[in-house]
Parts: C-alpha cells; structure tokens; sequence
C-alpha cells in the first residue's frame, strides 16, 4: 500500500487497527473491548506477579517437553516414512487421519490416561504437534534427488552415513517447515489442553480472568500468547528461509 | 490390469495398517496399560450399541447443529474475504496481518469470552466454530488468487479482457483448487472447534456424551464416542477431497 | 533530424507497425530498451534477434500493448498503440492455456472475451484446430497434450480472433527439436494461407532465418535496433534443401559473427571487473 507515494509496510496495518481499538475501548460501548492502553497497563501489571510466572513456567515447560518429544518422534518416524515404503504404507494411514483429526477429543482420553495435570497436557502438546513435523520429513525425505545417495555410496558410504548426512540434510527444509508448523500448533494444544484441564497454567488464568471481568488482563494475556505464537513460527521461518537458498540447488 | 494389481495391493496395505493398529490397541487393554483403557473389542461392541440404540445419532443431531452453521458462515465469509483481499490491495493491506496472526495464533483461548458474551447457547458454539475455521478459509482462498499464473492475465488482457472478465474467467477458476482446499482445512478445523466448544462451554452433542461416560467410568462408551468424532472427520475430509476432483473438469477427464 | 526524415520516407504504406524512439526502463531501474526505431512490413514475418536479456520480449510486449514504454511510442498503421486491440494477438511462450478448459474452449477464449456467441465460436475455433493440425483433441485439456500441440492450440487461438498481426514470443522455445523444425514448416505453410503479419521473437539463428523475411538484430541491453536483414530465400524447394541454400548458409553466417562479438565484449568485460 502507498501513502503520499510511498510504500506502507503491511506490518504497519497493526497501528491501524490498534488506533481503531483504542478509539472504539474510549467510547465505551463494548465493555468486553477496553483501550489497548489500558490493556497495555494491565499487562505491566500482571508481569512481575508470581500467578503469572508460575502460570508462565508451568505452561513453557508444557509447550518445550511436548514439542521437544513430538521433534524427537516425529522427525526419525517421517524419515522412516519416507526411507521405507512399508513403514510409509503401515502408519501413512493413521498420521494422515490424526493430523486433521480434531485432537481435542482426544484430550478426555489423555485426561483419563495420565490424569488431570501437566502430563496430560504434556501430551496434548505432543499429539497436535507431531503429526504435521512427521509428514513434512517424509515429504522432504522423499524429495531427495536419488542421485544424492547414489554419489554418497559410489563413494563408499555406509547406510547409516548416507541417512543422516545426506537424507535429512538435504531434507531441512521441509523438516524446518514442519517443525514451524508444529511450533505454531503446539501453542494450541497447550491451550486447549490447559483449557480442558481447566486448573492449569495460562488456560486457568484465562478462564479465572473472563469469570471476573477482568477484561485487561485478559486481552493482556491473550495478547501475549498471540505475540508469542507469531513470534516463533516467524522465527523458525527466518531459519527456513536461511537454508531454502541452498535446497533451491537440490 | 496392472493397475488394478497395484490398487488392490494398496488396499491390502491399508487394511493390514487397520488390523496392526486395532491389533496394537487390543493388546494394550488386554494387558492393561491403564485401568481406564478398553481394549478395541470392548470398544467396538459399545460403539456398535451406540450406534444402534441411538445415542450417536441423538448426540450428532446436536453437534452437527453448530458445525454446519459455523462452515457455512466462514466459507461464505471467509471466500469473500479472502477473494476481497486478492484482488483489492488496500483490503490486502488492512487485513493480511490479522488473518495471518489469527492462524498462527491460539484463538481458543477468546472462548471462555465468548461464553461470557454470548451465553452457553448455540451462539456461543457458532462462533467456536467460525474463530477455528474463518482464517484458514480467508487465508486459502487469499492464496489463491494470488497465484494465479500471471501469464494467464496477460493473456486475457491480450484479448481485451475486461477486470470483470478477468476475474470471473482466469482469476476465480484458477483460484478455486486452493480455494477448495481452504474449505477442507476450514471444515477440519470447524471439527476441532464444535468438539471444543461442547466440552469446553457446556457439555451437549458428542462432548456430551464424551463427557458423561467419562465421569460414570464407562471407558468403552467413552472411547467409543471420541473415535466416532474421529471417524466422522476422518470421512467428511475424504469425501471433500473426492469431491475436489470434481472442482476441476481437467480432473474429470478420464 | 535525419532519422526522423528517413522514418517519414520509410513510411510507405506497406508498413503496418512502426516503432518510434521506444525506449523502456524498469521500475527497478533497468534499461531493457533505449532508442528503438523500426518499421515492420505488412503480411511479412519479422524476427526479432538478440542476446539474453537484451529486451525482445519487452519490445514485442509493447508493441502489443502489454507493457507501456517509458518513451516513445507505436503506431500501427498510423494509430497510436494504447494499449491491447484485436488488431493484434499473442502467442505466449509458456502457451499460456487454462488448465481447467478444453482446446476448443482455449482456442474459442478470444471470441469469448469479445462476446460471439458460442455457436459462432465455437465454429471458427473448430476450423483454426484443423488448419493446426489438431483436429479431433477438441475436447482434449492441456495437460493431456504434448508441448508441441499445446503450442499449436497458443496458435489457434491467436488465429481465431482474426488479428493482422501475430506476435509470437518464442513460440518453439520449450519444444524438441524435431517438433519445432516440423512445426516451423507448418507455421509457414498456415501463413501462406493465412496472409499476416507475424513478428516472432527467437533466441535461434537457425529458426529466425529459415522463418523470417526480415531479421531485426538488437544489441545487448540496453537494447537497440543493431541491424536489419532480409533474407531472400527460395521457399519452393523442400525445407532441407531451403537449409542448404547459400542465401540460408550466409545470413546465418553474417548474423552468428555479429553475435559473437556480443559475446566476446561480455567476456572482456568480464574479465576487466575481474581484474580490475
Ligand atoms: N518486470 C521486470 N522488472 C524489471 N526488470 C525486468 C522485468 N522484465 C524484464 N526485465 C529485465 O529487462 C531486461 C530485458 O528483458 P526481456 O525479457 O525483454 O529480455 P529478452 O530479450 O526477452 O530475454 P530472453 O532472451 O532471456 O527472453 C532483462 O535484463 C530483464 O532482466
Ligand atoms: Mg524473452
């Protein structure tokens, strides 16, 4: 977009929209809208108080364990499933299912499985983060070109070298991709699962902050785990973008 | 000949890839993992008596209810969102950002807020539904547009095309596989929002059902609703993605 | 002054395009054009020839209307170019076809633009389908034909809306060989019939001087008009024996050393920033 001749970038969309919210908090006429500087406020507030740290430590060790667990599984399943077509044909159907399934039903199940604490939403992090990490390094598994491997053992390679030096090297890309996918998906699985389990973390702030109209805090945290979501899923995506110019000569 | 070799040989593989995980599943309640893990037969006579007795069909009645509603308000608002922002730069310029914060971010957690609002009524689940599925829609057909193949304008420009022209005749036909995928996301995650949105606000449909079995322990009734849910998406996608072929004629052809 | 008295006298009525002074500059900032001036004749073929990169498909995109110049200007026929007319049809080099309609639909697509009714054009784009050799694919979609025939419907279709002048931007360029040769053969045998005015861009010396009556060399960017030929060959004999004629044999000759020197002031210049 142009202004005066020059370009806008789009990012700035954000000052709009947070004047327009500002200027629709001040006339009053939604009480569940209050100014964003008054959530600003709010949010300064809440920051240095334990609630929020032990709520904060309690949700990030959640979100880390889950999602370090569904990288450790996922990226050595996807692999398999691009390396192996028996495995791929074995478990092609059911990761396919599960990564467009709706995981929240699932959680009940986590809840009597693990009981209703941090592991079950340890758990739910990992199910909905999982599935999109293991079907996107089968997808750049299998886009190796063949002649890769082929140039490795010519040179007498074994199979394990040829696997992580040149299969998953040369499968970054999608495997950062999923990763990012499955960073964003993480955060909601930690708050669904938080929500559902209802006596935890941020999920339990949410719920604590709407029964008592506290409207600013509220948009406050809601705001932050917003920020946080983007955050990352743009952070892995500089990354990404790093190391596409070097998959782009695959 | 082959070919048919080669699909029969892929349905064999898909119904071992059956028989291993409900195999895996039965082992696992035979031992038991958990006390309040049912092995897949105990399981599947109960979701056979669910489905037979009418409490599936009773519950569904329910949940399809704001899952129909919800997709319906997002495709058509979604499609014309997104379209809007494809085709009009200072749309673009607004929204964009918004949409694409609202993809990555958690939204679920705005519904204890709308409960407050809006009360534990369909309303509410309506819009469960519309905050999950809307940015995806929005976001698909946006892409969409945008990649139409820039040849294909110039060409139409080329015969004097005019916008109108342009748009209704290269632009929307060459948008609307991606257009169609959006739906299929949008609908995936409209399931993941009504199944929310009835454990979360009040327990009716197949979160209730979900949720009564699970407080009176009957674990097989419970599981036997929850992989109904999965069955039930698992089927819905499938068709629309059968369905897709038929978005494009080129598909069509032998 | 002077080459405005030449364009004036240069301006007999066989000429159907003349390019006035064009130059383009990108927003970028490139100078893909500077200073072009060229008169094309009616009902002949032109070819425009050129290193990579020196601007022929800007040219040709302005000359259809497609693309504005930064100067100067294109009349046609003495009209001011503004923009597209149906006085002028594309043939794209990636065929630009729409995957999701049938060849008749592709090639009817300019009719349609234009509001004919279907019977009326599906009429015409039925005959243009056999005249390039495709008839019975009528319901065929693209992805079903080879690169060859995808070309021929890019053909059709330009033919269809009964333009004079066709302008094709490297029609044969992601051809094989042996398609392109025979599909060059069929080109000229359609226009013999046909009677337009082609201008055809090619990065081929081959192709631009067995096709073309007259050959527009432009220099390396930022390009300009190098240097004109006519070829004269005799078209009556089989086509290898039209590629063994020494007309043939020296034009390509003439035209690969003009190049060349292109190429090797790349290289020096190459080297002297390499040094240097
Ligand atoms: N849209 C654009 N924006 C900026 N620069 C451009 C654009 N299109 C072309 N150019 C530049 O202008 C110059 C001329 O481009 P053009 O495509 O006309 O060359 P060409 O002679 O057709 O080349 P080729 O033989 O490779 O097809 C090139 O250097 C190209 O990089
Ligand atoms: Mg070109």
């Amino acid at each position: 977009m142009t202004i005066f001749g020059k370009k806008v970038h789009i990012i700035f969309s954000l000052f709009l929209w947070a004047l327009v919210w500002e200027v629709v908090g001040h006339t009053g006429w939604f009480d569940i809208f209050p100014p964003l500087t008054e959530i600003f406020k709010a949010g300064l507030e809440i920051v240095p108080t334990d609630k929020f740290h032990n709520a904060m430590s309690i949700t990030l060790h959640a979100y880390f364990v889950g999602m370090g667990l569904a990288v450790l599984i996922g990226i050595p399943l996807g692999s398999l499933m691009g390396y192996s077509k028996v495995v791929d044909q074995l478990v092609g159907t059911w990761v396919n299912i599960f990564v467009s399934a709706p995981l929240t039903a699932i959680v009940p199940v986590l809840m009597v499985l693990f009981g209703i604490g941090q592991t079950t939403v340890i758990a739910s992090v990992f199910m909905f983060a999982i599935w999109v990490i293991v079907l996107d390094t089968r997808a750049g598994v299998k886009s190796v070109n063949p002649s890769l491997p082929e140039m490795a053992f010519s040179f007498g390679a074994n199979g394990w070298t040829v696997f992580t030096r040149i299969y998953l090297l040369a499968a970054l890309p999608e495997v950062l991709a999923g990763i990012r996918m499955g960073l964003i998906r993480a955060v909601k699985g930690v708050v669904i699962g938080q929500l559902l389990v209802a006596i935890m973390g941020i999920g339990e702030l949410f719920e604590l902050y709407s029964r008592n109209f506290l409207f600013e805090e509220f948009w406050a945290l809601l705001l932050m785990v917003f920020a946080f979501a983007f955050a990352t899923a743009e952070a892995v995506g500089y990354v990404e973008r790093r190391v596409e110019f070097y998959a782009s000569a695959r | 000949m082959a070919l048919r070799d080669l699909s029969r040989q892929a349905w064999m593989w898909k119904i071992l890839s059956f028989v291993l995980f409900f195999g895996a599943w039965e082992i696992a309640g035979q031992i038991p993992i958990s006390l309040s893990f049912p092995t897949f037969v105990d399981t599947f006579v109960a979701f056979m008596r669910m489905t037979f007795d009418g409490s599936f069909l009773g519950a569904y009645a329910q949940t399809v209810q704001p899952l129909l509603i919800g997709v319906l308000i997002s495709s058509f608002a979604g499609i014309a969102c997104g379209v809007g922002m494809g085709l009009w730069r200072g749309f673009e310029w607004c929204t964009l950002v918004i949409f694409i914060i609202l993809q990555a971010a958690p939204v679920a957690a705005i519904i204890p807020l709308i409960t407050y609002l809006y009360g534990i009524g369909l309303t509410s689940k309506v819009i469960a539904v519309v905050i999950m599925s809307l940015p995806l829609i929005v976001l698909n057909s946006y892409k969409g547009i945008r990649h139409t193949h820039p040849s294909l304008l110039e060409m139409s420009r080329s015969f004097q095309g005019s916008r109108m022209q342009e748009i209704m005749k290269i632009i929307l036909p060459a948008a609307s596989p991606l257009i169609f995928a959006g739906l299929r996301l949008g609908v995936g995650a409209g399931f993941i929002g009504v199944v929310l949105a009835e454990l979360l606000i009040t327990p009716t449909g197949i979160g209730d059902l979900i949720t009564y079995h699970r407080s009176v322990a009957d674990y097989p009734e419970m599981f036997a609703a929850i992989t109904s849910i999965i069955v039930l998406a698992a089927v819905t996608l499938t068709g629309l993605l059968k369905l897709e072929v038929f978005v494009r004629p080129e598909n069509r052809a032998r | 002054m002077n080459q405005v008295a030449e364009k004036v006298s240069n301006s007999a009525d066989d000429t159907i395009v003349s390019v006035d002074g064009i130059a383009k500059r990108y927003e970028g900032g490139v100078q893909a054009l500077k200073g072009v001036n060229l008169d094309i004749p009616a009902g002949q073929l032109t070819t425009f020839l050129g290193p990579s990169g020196c601007g022929k498909t800007t040219l040709l995109k302005i000359i259809a209307g497609l693309l504005d110049p930064t100067e100067g200007e294109v009349r046609i026929r003495g009209q001011k170019v503004t923009g597209p007319g149906p006085d002028r049809s594309f043939v794209f080099q990636d065929f630009a076809l729409m995957p999701w309609a049938t060849v008749i639909r592709n090639v009817a697509f300019g009719l349609e633009l234009s509001g004919a009714s279907k019977e009326e054009r599906y009429e015409k784009a039925t005959k243009y389908i056999a005249e390039v050799g495709l008839k019975g694919f009528e319901d065929a979609y693209p992805h079903e034909l080879s690169g060859g025939m995808r070309q021929r419907v890019g053909l059709a279709r330009a033919l269809a809306v009964n333009a004079d002048i066709i302008l094709m931007d490297e029609p044969f360029a992601s051809v094989d060989e042996q398609t392109r040769r025979k599909f060059q053969d069929d080109l000229l045998d359609l226009l013999a019939i046909e009677k337009k005015t082609v201008i055809f861009v090619t990065h081929s010396i081959e192709e631009a001087v067995y096709v073309s009556d007259q050959i527009v060399l432009l220099s390396r960017r930022p390009g300009k008009v190098a240097n004109i030929f006519t070829t004269d060959l005799d078209r009556s004999v089989s086509p290898d024996e039209v590629r063994r004629q020494k007309n043939y044999l020296d034009s390509v000759d003439e035209i690969w050393a003009i190049l060349r020197e292109y190429l090797q002031e790349d290289e020096s210049a190459a080297a002297r920033k390499v040094r240097g």
